[in-house]
Order: C-alpha cells, then sequence, then structure tokens
C-alpha cells in the first residue's frame, strides 16, 4: 500500500478516474446494447425450441449453433477480426468508443442464452393460461413472458456486466483504456505495483456493487 | 352448443406413438354443466385441451356453434379463445402481477391500452369471487382457494360463452373445493355459461354436473344424465369411481 495517499493521488488520481469513467462508459454502453439485441435473439430461440410457444426446430438448430459458434470465439480474437468492420461502424478501432461493437458482439450471444434460460424458467402453465384466452403473440411476449422473466433476466444482468468488465481488460490490449488497461500498463509492464493494487481494489469493488445492486434489484421487483 | 364429433389424438412420443382419445363423441348443450370423468391417464386433459385448441386433434372435429373450430387459425383462433375462458389446475396465475390485473389481463388480447372500464370490470369481478379485498395482493400472497377464484373471475372477463375447468379444485382442500364449485355452479346459473368440467372425483360431478361422460383409456365408456348413470353404472370403472366396484374387477 502507498504509505503517502495525497502524493498517490496527487500523481495517478486523475488517471484512476480517468480509468473508472472509461471502464464504466465501456461497460453500461456496450452491456445495454448487448442487451438490446440479446432480448430479441433470446426470445426467439425460445419460442422457436422444442419447448416454446412455436416450435421451429430446424430454424432453431440453425440459430442455436450460430450463437454458440459466436461464443465460442475468444474475445480477443474476434476483436481483431471484427476491426474493419468497427472502423465501418464507428469509424474507429481504438478507444472507449472502439471496442463497444466487439463487445456487443460477444456479449450479444451470451445475453441471448441468459435471456432463453429466463424465459424457460416461467411456468408452462402461466403461459397456457395466456395463451387459452386468446392473447396474440406480441402481448404474450411483451404482457407476460418478459414480465414473468423480469427478476430472473435481473439476475442475469450481474452476470453479464461482470464477464464484460472482463472484457474490457482485455480492451486495454489496444488502447481501450479503462481500470484494466492501467492495471496491466502500470502493474505489468511497469512493476508499479501501487497502481495495479489500487485499480484491483477499484475492480473488486465496483463488481461488488454490480452484484449487490442487482441482487436487491431483483429482489424488490420479484413478487414470488 | 359444443358437439365433439369422432376426436382421435395420438402422441407421438420415443418410445412409441401414446393414443390419448379414441374416437370420443360428446354433445354439450347450451348452458350445460358437462362433466368428464377417468382416472389419472384416461385423456380429460387432453379432451379439454383440444376444445380450445390447445393441442390439435389428430381426426375429428369439435362443432362450435356450427364452426368446426379444428379449422381455425391467427386471429380467428384467439377471437374463439377470447369466447372460451379455462380454468386450470394449477391456476396459471401471473405471478408478477396483482390479482387485479391478472383478472383484467384477458380483456387486451393485442398491445396497446386497456379498454375503458377495465379496472372497473376487474374490481366488480373480483367482487363476485368474494376477492374484492385483495384487489392488489400478488398470486404469492394468497391461498390456493383464493387463487383458483382469481383464475375464475380472470375467466369471466371477457363474458364467455363457455368455461373449461381442467381439475379446477384438485390442488384445493375439501372446504376450499366446496367454495370453489358452488361459485362455479352460481355463476352458471346467474350467466348461463356452458361449463366442461374435468375432474377425477366424483363429488365434483355429483355437486354440479348435469351430464357426464366416464372416459377410460381415451374412450368414452359411459355417458348421460348424471342422476342414471350413477344410478345405475354400467361399467367397472365407474363403479369402482362411485365406490361400488373393485378396481381390479
Ligand atoms: N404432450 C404429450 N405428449 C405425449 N403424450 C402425452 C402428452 N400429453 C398427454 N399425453 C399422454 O396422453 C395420455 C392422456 O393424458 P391426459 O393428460 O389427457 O390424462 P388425464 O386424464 O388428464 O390424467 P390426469 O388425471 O393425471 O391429469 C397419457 O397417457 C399421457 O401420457
Ligand atoms: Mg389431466
Amino acid at each position: 500500500m502507498p504509505s503517502d495517499w495525497g502524493t498517490f493521488f496527487a500523481e495517478y488520481g486523475t488517471l484512476l478516474t480517468k480509468g473508472c469513467t472509461d471502464t464504466l462508459a465501456m461497460l453500461f454502453a456496450s452491456t445495454a446494447l448487448a442487451y438490446l439485441f440479446g432480448i430479441v435473439l433470446g426470445v426467439v430461440l425460445y419460442l422457436t425450441s422444442p419447448i416454446g410457444l412455436t416450435p421451429r426446430p430446424v430454424f432453431n438448430a440453425v440459430l442455436g449453433w450460430i450463437v454458440n459458434m459466436a461464443r465460442s470465439i475468444p474475445f480477443i480474437i474476434l476483436l481483431v477480426a471484427l476491426m474493419p468492420t468497427t472502423r465501418m461502424l464507428v469509424h474507429t478501432t481504438t478507444g472507449v468508443v472502439g471496442v463497444v461493437p466487439p463487445l456487443v458482439a460477444s456479449a450479444t450471444p451470451f445475453v441471448a442464452r441468459m435471456i432463453e434460460q429466463s424465459l424457460a424458467e416461467v411456468p408452462r402453465d402461466t403461459l397456457e393460461s395466456v395463451v387459452s384466452f386468446g392473447a396474440s403473440m406480441p402481448r404474450i411476449v411483451l404482457g407476460a413472458l418478459l414480465p414473468e422473466a423480469l427478476p430472473s433476466i435481473v439476475r442475469g444482468v450481474s452476470i453479464t456486466l461482470i464477464s464484460v468488465l472482463g472484457y474490457t481488460a482485455i480492451a486495454g490490449a489496444v488502447g481501450a483504456g479503462g481500470l484494466g488497461d492501467i492495471a496491466i500498463r502500470y502493474g505489468y509492464y511497469r512493476y508499479e505495483d501501487e497502481v495495479m493494487l489500487v485499480t484491483v481494489i477499484l475492480l473488486i469493488v465496483l463488481v461488488q456493487i454490480i452484484q449487490s445492486a442487482c441482487d436487491i434489484i431483483a429482489k424488490r421487483i420479484d413478487h414470488r | 352448443m359444443i358437439s365433439i364429433r369422432n376426436i382421435c389424438k395420438v402422441f407421438d412420443g420415443k418410445a412409441g406413438s401414446t393414443h390419448a382419445l379414441r374416437d370420443v363423441s360428446i354433445e354439450v348443450a347450451d348452458g350445460d354443466v358437462y362433466g368428464i370423468i377417468g382416472i389419472s391417464g384416461a385423456g380429460k386433459s387432453t379432451l379439454v385441451r383440444c376444445v380450445n385448441m390447445l393441442e390439435r386433434p389428430t381426426s375429428g372435429s369439435i362443432l362450435v356453434d356450427g364452426t368446426d373450430v379444428c379449422t381455425l387459425s391467427g386471429a380467428a383462433l384467439r377471437e374463439y379463445r377470447h369466447r372460451t375462458a379455462m380454468i386450470f389446475q394449477g391456476f396459471g396465475l401471473l405471478a408478477q402481477k396483482t390479482a387485479l390485473e391478472n383478472v383484467c389481463f384477458p380483456l387486451r388480447s393485442g398491445l396497446g391500452r386497456m379498454p375503458e372500464g377495465a379496472r372497473e370490470k376487474g374490481i366488480e369481478l373480483l367482487d363476485r369471487v368474494g376477492l374484492a379485498d385483495k384487489a392488489d395482493s400478488y398470486p404469492a400472497q394468497l391461498s390456493g382457494g383464493q387463487k383458483q377464484r382469481v383464475a375464475i373471475a380472470r375467466a369471466l372477463a371477457c363474458d364467455p360463452t363457455t368455461i373449461l375447468c381442467d381439475e379446477a379444485t384438485s390442488a384445493l382442500d375439501p372446504a376450499s373445493t366446496i367454495q370453489v364449485l358452488d361459485l362455479l355452479d352460481r355463476i352458471n346459473r346467474e350467466t348461463g355459461v356452458t361449463m366442461l368440467v374435468i375432474t377425477h372425483s366424483m363429488e365434483v360431478v355429483e355437486r354440479i354436473c348435469k351430464h357426464v361422460s366416464v372416459l377410460v383409456n381415451g374412450q368414452v365408456v359411459e355417458q348421460g344424465i348424471t342422476e342414471e348413470v350413477f344410478a345405475n353404472p354400467q361399467h367397472s370403472v365407474t363403479r369402482a369411481l362411485l365406490g361400488r366396484g373393485d378396481w381390479n374387477a
């Protein structure tokens, strides 16, 4: 631990603050976008699965296979492979903005599977009752399926956020910035253990906050 | 008038096919309370699920007021289901919605706003089943009997012409069972709604059903006016269900 906190923060304060905001920006922007696409994909995966409301075995198998493929590509490879696409989309491949597309691409299939899992937990009886009253498919999905699965989906959000947080550190390797980047640059390359230690502590605190916040929200909205 | 004609239902599974219904024919007059009784696995649930197309019959037809509902799909099927409410053994309430929200749910079948007066109607229906004070309770805060009464209020929301009950009282204690049965009976007399009541309990049939069919292995072995069938049971399973015979006979 630093012996003199005053000088430590005078020297590294701005760096760490910038690291925090960069990490949070990457984390929330890419997770939000991943949920936007992941929810749609997850609902389709669930509805077309053998236990879903509109089973389409072949379509579901193909889609599931694509999702699994995307999930099995290591993030660092995806990051590099997507560079041309990323440049086209956001006109840069570095900085916070430059890593959002690969982060979204990597988190979306993960989110889709998690949403599918949460939806599958909704009791069959509940869904059939809604179907039996003549609800349309949009009404079933938006009025019953997603609201019933919401507490479980929120619990999944903490898992997603924490794993995306891990990816943002890897993204630091291409100059994305953020806490993970600082930890690697200062701790690994420059042997400045104190900076590394503080960033690691900040990351730990961040993970705890995410986990607790999601748990509290999930508990509050769950009426079971 | 519901006229079930020569319905067969075959489930194709990995372990071979199951003939859940074999040539079942039943006529239910408007305003009737029609019981379908049988032991577990007889095909009762399958039959009632066929009536509102949660399950499609393999062959045969189901004529409701002259229309073969097996040919319905899309909006026409939804409209038919709107008029044909269902009550489940497991209640089927939305756990994340209050009793009132559950009751009002069927009032809107697409996206958009709830129709005018939905809330008032929901409260009135809850009042009718004796649960006006539970409007803002969630299902988890209600007893089994109360949950089923909420489900009944929900079934009434769209002013159905038919209510299908699949083992509506099997999960309830004796007191709640009688309360729910009397409620169904009262609703039938007040609104003239047709009811198809699935059960494995003689008590339920005796208490509310005017007509009854006995289902054994997917086949109707006996049907008629409840008193007549019970006074002079022909089939060994009917006698066993009545407690007047041996299950192994
Ligand atoms: N989805 C399905 N797939 C395969 N077989 C099924 C399916 N649903 C029902 N069956 C079979 O059809 C037969 C009749 O089942 P059904 O649920 O209609 O019986 P039931 O009379 O309602 O019994 P219970 O009183 O236990 O509810 C059973 O042999 C069951 O295994
Ligand atoms: Mg059954």
